[in-house]
Order: C-alpha cells, then sequence, then structure tokens
C-alpha cells in the first residue's frame, strides 16, 4: 500500500506572534517551528497502517527550512519525502502543487491533518481530492482499511458517522485517529539517509492574498469574584457584558 | 450576476447559523447590489424554506433527489457549482460547519473561484475585496484580498448576527445533474444527540476539566449547561482520559469555539486550550488555583473550589432564568 502524507511546517502552539512593522508578514526570527500536530497524527496512522508493508511518503511545500521537521517525520516513520521548493503560499497553491507530484506518483491512500495551525485553513484536503477527481473525508476520527476500501468515521454536527469510501481518497486526521509517535534512537538514524527530493513548484494563477494581519485586543485584566458572590455572576453577565 | 448562499438543513430544519450565512450574504448582496438566492439541497418543507425570504433572499432554489436526501460532499459541491453557474453567482457563501468545510474548498476547485475559510467579519468590497478571518490558532488576524472574479467565502458560525430584511423568496425547483462518480462515499451509519445544543454553534458553553475528578461528578456542570440552555465542552485530558466524548473537546487539537460566554471550570488554562476558546467573547473561569493560567486570559474569576462554586451558580441561573421568563 502506498500512502502520501502532507505535512505542513507551523510555528509551535507556545509562540508568540509577532509581525513586520508594516503588519504584512510573520516574523519567523527567534520562533521555533514543528510538525503540525493534525498532520503528525496523519503521520503516525500511516505508519500503523503500513507495519505489514507498504510505504509511506511525506510531501512538504517550504523552502529549506523545513527540512528539519521533514526529517523528523521520517523519523517518525516516514520511508521517504518530497520538498516542493517553494513557501507555502495559499491553500489552492499548496493542493496544486500536490495534486502535480500526484499525477506522476499515484498513491492508495492519501492522508492530512484535518486543518494547520497558522492558518487555520482545512482547505488542502479538499482541494486535493477535488482536483485528482476523488472522495475526501476531512474530519477522520478512525480509519481502517479492507483490500480497495476504507471504512472511517467521522464527526458530523452533533454527532458522528460511518463510511464506506473505495481507494484512493484524501482523509484529515482528526484527534483519535492514532497514537502519537516517539521517534526512537533507530528512527532518528535512519532518518539522516533516507531520501529526500526537491522539486521546483509549478506555475499557479495566485486567487488570495494576505494583505495584512492584526492581533485581537486584548481583554483587560480579570474581574475577580469572591466565592461567596459567586450568585451574583448571571446579573453582571447580563448588565455588564450582556451576554446572556 | 448574483451573490449565492448554500442554506444548511439539519435533518429539515435550518439552525441559527443558517440565518446568520444568509444575513451575511444579503448584506453583501445589498453592498454589491446583487439579487441573493439561497440553494436548499435534500428535503426541506416550502414552509421551512420560506423562512429565508425573512432575512434578505429573492429566490430559492430547491434540489432534490434520492441521492442528495443525506448529506454527502461531492454530490452536494456538485450542485452547489451547477446552481453558481445557473445564477451566474459572484459570490457563493456557505457556512463554516463540518459539512460547509468539506464542500466549499471543492466548490471553489469547480469554479475556478478564490476561497476564504473561517471569515469572521463582512468583507470589505470597495475597490479590492478583503474578508477578515481568523489565524495562528486564535491569536491573530489576517485580512486576506480574493481577487479572483469567483469567490467562495465560509463563515465561522456565531460571528455574524441574524438580521431580518422582511420580504419574500419564490421557491423554485432546481433540476441537477449528479454523476456516478460523486456518489461512491456512502453513509452507514448515522449517529446524532439531537436533544444537546451544538457546541461548534453555541452561544453558551459550559466547560469544565480534571478539576472535576472524575466523569461521575458531571451532573452539575450537565445541570448548569442546561439551566443556561448552554452547551458541554471539556478539555483535553479529560477527553483523553473517555471522561467526555472526544465532540466536546475544545482545544487546538479539538475544535475551535466562538461563543458569547465561556464558562471554564477546574480548567488551568494551558495555551493548547486557550487555541480553541479565545475567541469567546466573554470567558469566565471558575478555579480553585489563584495561579491558573487561565485567570490571565479571563474577563471574570472565581477562585474557589468547584464543588462549592458550581451548585451555587446552578441555583444562581435558575433564579436567574424563572427572573427572565416570569
Amino acid at each position: 500500500m502506498k500512502i502520501l502524507v502532507c505535512i505542513a511546517n507551523v510555528p509551535d502552539t507556545t509562540a508568540k506572534i509577532n509581525f513586520t512593522p508594516d503588519n504584512k508578514e510573520f516574523v519567523s526570527t527567534g520562533v521555533t517551528f514543528i510538525l503540525n500536530p493534525y498532520d503528525e497524527i496523519a503521520l503516525s496512522k500511516a505508519v500503523d497502517l503500513t507495519t505489514g508493508g507498504g510505504t509511506v511518503t511525506v510531501i512538504n511545500i517550504g523552502d529549506a527550512s523545513t527540512e528539519p521537521t521533514i526529517r523528523k517525520a521520517l523519523a517518525i516513520g516516514a520511508t521517504d519525502a518530497v520538498r516542493v521548493n517553494s513557501k507555502p503560499r495559499d491553500g489552492y497553491f499548496v493542493a496544486r502543487q500536490i495534486a502535480e507530484y500526484v499525477k506522476t506518483n499515484p498513491f492508495d491512500l492519501i492522508l492530512c491533518g484535518r486543518e494547520s495551525s497558522d492558518s487555520n485553513g482545512s482547505s488542502v484536503p479538499a482541494m486535493l481530492a477535488e482536483l485528482l477527481g476523488i472522495p475526501c473525508v476531512l474530519f477522520a476520527k478512525r480509519l481502517t482499511i479492507e483490500g480497495t476500501n476504507a471504512t472511517l468515521e467521522q464527526e458530523i454536527e452533533g454527532g458522528k458517522e460511518i463510511l464506506s469510501s473505495p481507494l484512493p481518497l484524501v482523509a484529515g486526521a482528526s484527534e483519535g485517529m492514532a497514537e502519537w509517535k516517539i521517534p526512537n534512537m533507530r528512527g532518528i538514524m535512519s532518518a539522516r539517509t533516507k531520501p529526500l527530493v526537491v522539486i521546483e513548484p509549478i506555475e499557479v494563477p495566485q486567487h488570495t492574498t494576505v494583505k495584512s494581519y492584526d492581533k485581537p485586543i486584548p481583554r483587560s485584566s480579570v474581574k475577580l469574584i469572591a466565592a461567596e458572590d459567586a450568585g451574583k455572576l448571571f446579573d453582571m453577565l447580563r448588565d455588564e457584558k450582556k451576554v446572556i | 450576476m448574483s451573490v449565492l448562499v448554500y442554506i444548511e438543513n439539519v435533518q429539515g430544519k435550518f439552525k441559527k447559523s443558517t440565518f446568520e450565512v444568509i444575513s451575511f450574504a444579503a448584506a453583501i448582496a445589498q453592498k454589491q447590489n446583487l439579487p441573493l438566492v439561497a440553494l436548499s439541497i435534500g428535503d426541506v418543507s416550502d414552509e421551512e424554506l420560506g423562512k429565508a425570504g425573512k432575512y434578505g433572499v429573492t429566490k430559492v432554489l430547491k434540489a432534490v433527489g434520492d441521492s442528495l436526501k443525506e448529506m454527502n460532499v461531492q454530490p452536494y459541491a456538485s450542485v452547489i457549482a451547477q446552481a453558481a453557474k445557473a445564477e451566474n453567482a459572484k459570490v457563493i457563501v456557505l457556512s463554516a460547519s463540518f459539512s460547509g468545510k468539506g464542500i466549499a474548498p471543492r466548490v471553489a476547485i469547480k469554479l475556478d473561484a478564490g476561497l476564504a475559510d473561517n471569515v469572521i467579519d463582512l468583507p470589505v468590497m470597495d475597490g479590492p475585496f478583503i474578508v477578515k478571518k481568523g489565524a495562528f490558532s486564535g491569536k491573530a488576524f489576517a485580512f486576506v484580498e480574493i481577487s479572483s472574479d469567483v469567490k467562495v467565502i465560509s463563515m465561522i458560525p456565531n460571528s455574524y448576527k441574524v438580521v431580518e430584511s422582511p420580504g419574500s423568496a419564490a421557491i423554485t425547483i432546481f433540476e441537477t445533474q449528479i454523476e456516478a462518480k460523486d456518489l461512491t462515499v456512502t453513509v452507514k451509519e448515522t449517529k446524532r444527540s439531537t436533544d444537546k445544543v451544538s457546541l461548534p454553534d453555541a452561544e453558551l458553553v459550559v466547560s469544565a476539566g480534571r478539576g472535576m475528578k472524575g466523569p461521575e461528578n458531571w451532573g452539575m456542570i450537565e445541570e448548569l449547561a442546561n439551566t443556561l440552555g448552554a452547551a458541554t465542552a471539556c478539555s483535553k485530558p479529560v477527553s483523553d482520559a473517555g471522561w467526555r466524548p472526544h465532540s466536546e473537546h475544545v482545544g487546538q487539537t479539538g475544535i475551535a469555539i466562538s461563543p458569547n460566554l465561556y464558562i471554564a471550570i477546574g480548567i488551568s488554562g494551558a495555551i493548547q486550550h486557550l487555541a480553541g476558546v479565545s475567541s469567546s467573547k466573554v470567558i469566565v473561569v471558575v478555579n480553585k488555583d489563584p495561579e491558573a493560567p487561565f485567570f490571565k486570559a479571563a474577563d471574570y474569576g472565581i477562585v474557589g473550589d468547584a464543588f462549592e462554586i458550581v451548585p451555587r451558580l446552578v441555583e444562581a441561573a435558575k433564579a436567574f432564568k424563572s427572573s427572565q421568563n416570569g
């Protein structure tokens, strides 16, 4: 079985977010970058699915600064990696690059994290599936493969549903799909020599552009209510904040 | 030309977020001087469809058929794209619900349209078309220009107020072509808990964490939530331990919510949790540890033992509700 896992390099969750003085770009100096948490779940699942045989290729759209994260993915258990040499402009750009690669390198299953923690976009998995003409199950919590078919459990409004889909398909990994894997010494050593191929991006029209960033107005400091006055909370919420 | 809004139903009924997205689309249509057309897919009564007319829709397209009875991403995306082409829609608006998130990107590709997802405010339309969306898991906003001729927008529930706009909508059947290649995914089973308030669109949320010590103590949390008409949520350790379902987990690897009021009980406030709730308009924190980081991100805080404070809140909530109704 050939699995492709799409991975993104994102700022660490605890990173302070700062922008250039003109607010047009995120400042990456001094920020630790990590493998997008949902992508790590997707990768762990792919490694689980191929313990009996098969390969896991990871693909990342990024400049050379993403290579440490790609090596981490190899250490977790991916077989080989591809880096498309470009900053990930937007979801459409990323989906088009991956689709271009898949056209000449078909896979049985494509796994993505359901969302990336920097743009909070969930557009790549579904766009990629549409470009390839295959199904996408975006919020998959469970996935099992039987031959050329997949059974998935997906989150929906107020509940969940069980779906059946033929392969190939794109699945967005939600929490619960697989346990996090910690790379062991052997994994880390082999990651250095596993293949990491760099390819050039294709031209893609630009439909969206980030014009600027902004930060939310910080909340004013907390108003403490004494434990014995807890009962006054709702009147305060109504009178001061009008939220109930 | 027109603005097209996809009006999602759950078991034949519209939710508050449906009327929010209609109001949002109506404001765009008005600004661009274009008619607002709504598309409904599946079995929805004409009486229910007529409600769209009260929020600015002038025409409702009703797409029905055996393959459209249950929500299924590929055929639904195909129908929305067909309607967009039929109505020459320049802007297509959807709610960023679970299904909307899977459908909007497919529609964008089909129409060669730029997509702005998780939008939280009306676009600026004087000159370039610019939308505001959340970024960096609640720590920032991004202003994004969509420069393609056709634009697809998905809007976060509970970020735009419902606005009535008296009028009526003409309902017409929309004939669709569904291709077999779009029908390869089948639904085997659906499990919905319809009695609870849906968490992703909830205006009020009562959430609890490890401070509750065990799942057997959740009765008072549920009672507080029921009294207020709120949804229930929990922190990651609680869902990991199986005390509460995964669907209640809010946080960086759970869901992100933006309710008007978020009450957090016995939750310390780790950054990963805040990433899921920082867009809440008002945050109330109850924790017996005065150093709990959550107090720094809260509007109101009560330092105390949840087992003493929550019963008091339940009583106060009951009194508050009956004085509201009485």
